[in-house]
């Protein structure tokens, strides 16, 4: 699922450079690439269906 | 010196949070069963019968008593787990109450150990469904189209505080702590003025300032007086206004700083109230800002942005735990350095904070994509970060790469699930559960009622939340073979 966006930065799989990962001060798509590919994977095929159907009863 | 808190030692304290709960691929969708579903699949939970003799949900801390409507449903699906913890179906909800914690970072684990216990008992859920059905949880506050589910905190502290001087002098404090307990949401919900991403998943549903009900015009301090304790000297602080977190450092901070607050208004020390003009448009109004400028109007005619006035209360608690000799279990360096980073740039907090950590996330993604803050696919990565499966969930893909900070590794977490804190009555309990589980006859958080076999069940009252702990009742939980051994021992310690 959702192959395409993947091959579109099969740079990705190398090793990127970071200065301080802990501190997202610069903080720009780069240095979160590898993570943009890893939600594609995650968010359901249809992400409005997933969004609409996620109806919940008030709580508390 | 308080009860709640011995001089010099940390509150008493826990966390109730209700997920939410998706079953996709059904065709007959209930969420009160789907949840019954999920907290009947637990393989830590032990069904108990809850007892509701005691609950006194429409007590007022105000004085005045009201008649609630309690949905009560005697056979309602309810579970301990062997760490003092309670698993059951609240409305249409799974719900995780942590055992009473001492001190903040406890009350931080066995909050993290929630989402632990959810995720095993959805994926015990999964084997039971068919294969297009698929079960997720999610530790969030709104399903985005106006439903809102709780994460509420709860302090104890000393019945002799007047509640006047709770509402007074917690309520600025509330309101403004936002920019660290929020866990962000797009989009506007209950009316609120449009804007595309704000701090808190909660701030929409807060309506007035006071108040006893938690579902319906909601109160930024609630007035439930239900101790689960000695009424005469203990009230339980029941806060209804936070996110629930994923990110643990978060957690400690939000109950922390709060429940430094409280000590500190149990000994009268603020200086001030910062009573603000109008709190509940200050809730959305902080909520709304993420770039944190906006100004609050004062009764005393100043303004103050919600940055300040944090830094203003950190301030007063610095020098009121140095004068106390207060351990302060590393909150204050933990508040300081967030709210440097949020003045600086709130982005630099997205290794702590589940707002800025979404929110950065969020902003990369549609940079990528090209795409806008209405897009279906930023509204279901909202969604899908507070997943608490780890692989399906963003929050632990951050986690995982190192992007987020921790305070806690799996190995205390899963410890945790099965082990009570050591010093509070939740010990008793856990210890209980786990070793005479099928004895209780029914449980609530003030007491235990066993079957020992004789002609009476033996009711074994816990009023007093510090007693039960691993030091007072450790040796006779070990040595006491059967639970009629055990009640006899407790009746001569007494």
């Amino acid at each position: 699922m959702k192959e395409q966006s993947r091959k579109q930065h099969p740079e990705e799989d190398q090793p990127r450079e970071q200065e301080v990962p802990t501190v997202p001060e610069a903080a720009t798509a780069d240095d979160l690439e590898d993570l943009l590919d890893e939600i594609d994977e995650v968010l359901e095929e249809n992400a409005e269906e997933f969004v609409r159907n996620y109806v919940q009863k008030g709580g508390e | 010196m308080s009860p709640g808190r011995t001089s010099g030692h940390p509150t008493v304290l826990g966390t109730e949070t209700e997920f939410g709960i998706s079953i996709t691929g059904r065709t007959q969708d209930s969420a009160v069963l789907s949840s019954g579903l999920v907290v009947q699949s637990s393989p830590d939970g032990t069904p108990v019968r809850w007892s509701l003799g005691e609950e006194s949900p429409g007590r007022d801390a105000r004085g005045r008593r009201y008649t609630v409507p309690v949905d009560v449903d005697p056979d309602a699906l309810n579970a301990l787990l062997p760490n003092g913890a309670r698993l059951y179906v609240d409305h249409a909800h799974p719900e995780y109450s942590t055992p009473e914690c001492l001190g903040a970072r406890q009350a931080a684990l066995y909050d993290k150990v929630g989402e632990l216990a959810l995720g095993r008992a959805a994926r015990n859920t999964q084997r039971l469904l068919s294969g297009e059905e698929r079960v997720s949880i999610y530790k969030n506050n709104s399903d985005g189209k106006g439903n809102s589910y709780g994460a509420h905190e709860n302090y104890l502290i000393d019945r002799s505080v007047p509640f006047g001087d709770i509402v007074d002098y917690l309520t600025t404090f509330l309101v403004t702590r936002q920019i660290f307990t929020g866990s962000g949401k797009v989009g506007a919900e209950n009316g609120r003025p449009a804007v595309s991403y704000q701090i808190s998943q909660r701030a929409d549903f807060f309506e007035t300032r006071v108040g006893l009900e938690t579902t319906i015009r909601r109160p930024i301090i609630n007035t439930r007086d239900e101790p689960h304790s000695d009424p005469d000297r203990f009230r339980r602080l029941h806060v209804i206004i936070g996110d629930a977190n994923r990110s643990e450092l978060q957690t400690f901070l939000k109950l922390g700083a709060t429940a430094m607050l409280l000590a500190a208004i149990e000994d009268e020390v603020l200086p001030d109230k910062l009573e603000l003009a109008d709190p509940v448009e200050a809730t959305w109004g902080v909520s709304h800002d993420p770039d944190l400028t906006t100004r609050l109007r004062l009764v005393d005619g100043s303004s103050a942005s919600a940055l300040e006035l944090q830094w203003q209360y950190l301030d007063w608690l610095t020098k009121y735990s140095e004068a106390a000799s207060r351990p302060d279990e590393g909150v204050l360096d933990l508040w300081r350095g967030v709210l440097e980073d949020l003045e600086v740039d709130p982005l630099r907090t997205a290794d702590r904070l589940d707002w800025t950590a979404k929110l950065r996330m969020m902003r990369a993604y549609q940079a990528r994509e090209g795409i806008d803050w209405d897009h279906a696919k930023v509204r279901a990565l909202d969604l899908q970060y507070h997943d608490v499966d780890p692989a399906r969930g963003l929050y632990d893909r951050l986690v995982a790469r190192g992007s987020m900070q921790r305070l806690f590794n799996d190995d205390e977490v899963a410890a945790a699930l099965g082990d009570p804190p050591r010093e509070t009555r939740a010990y008793f309990r856990g210890r209980c559960v786990e070793k005479f589980g099928s004895s209780i006859m029914s449980a609530n958080w003030d007491s235990l009622v066993f079957d020992t076999g004789e002609a009476t069940y033996k009711r074994v009252p816990m009023m007093d939340p510090l007693r039960g702990s691993a030091e007072r009742v450790k040796r006779v939980l070990d040595t006491s073979t059967d639970v009629a051994s055990l009640i006899r021992a407790l009746g001569s310690e007494e």
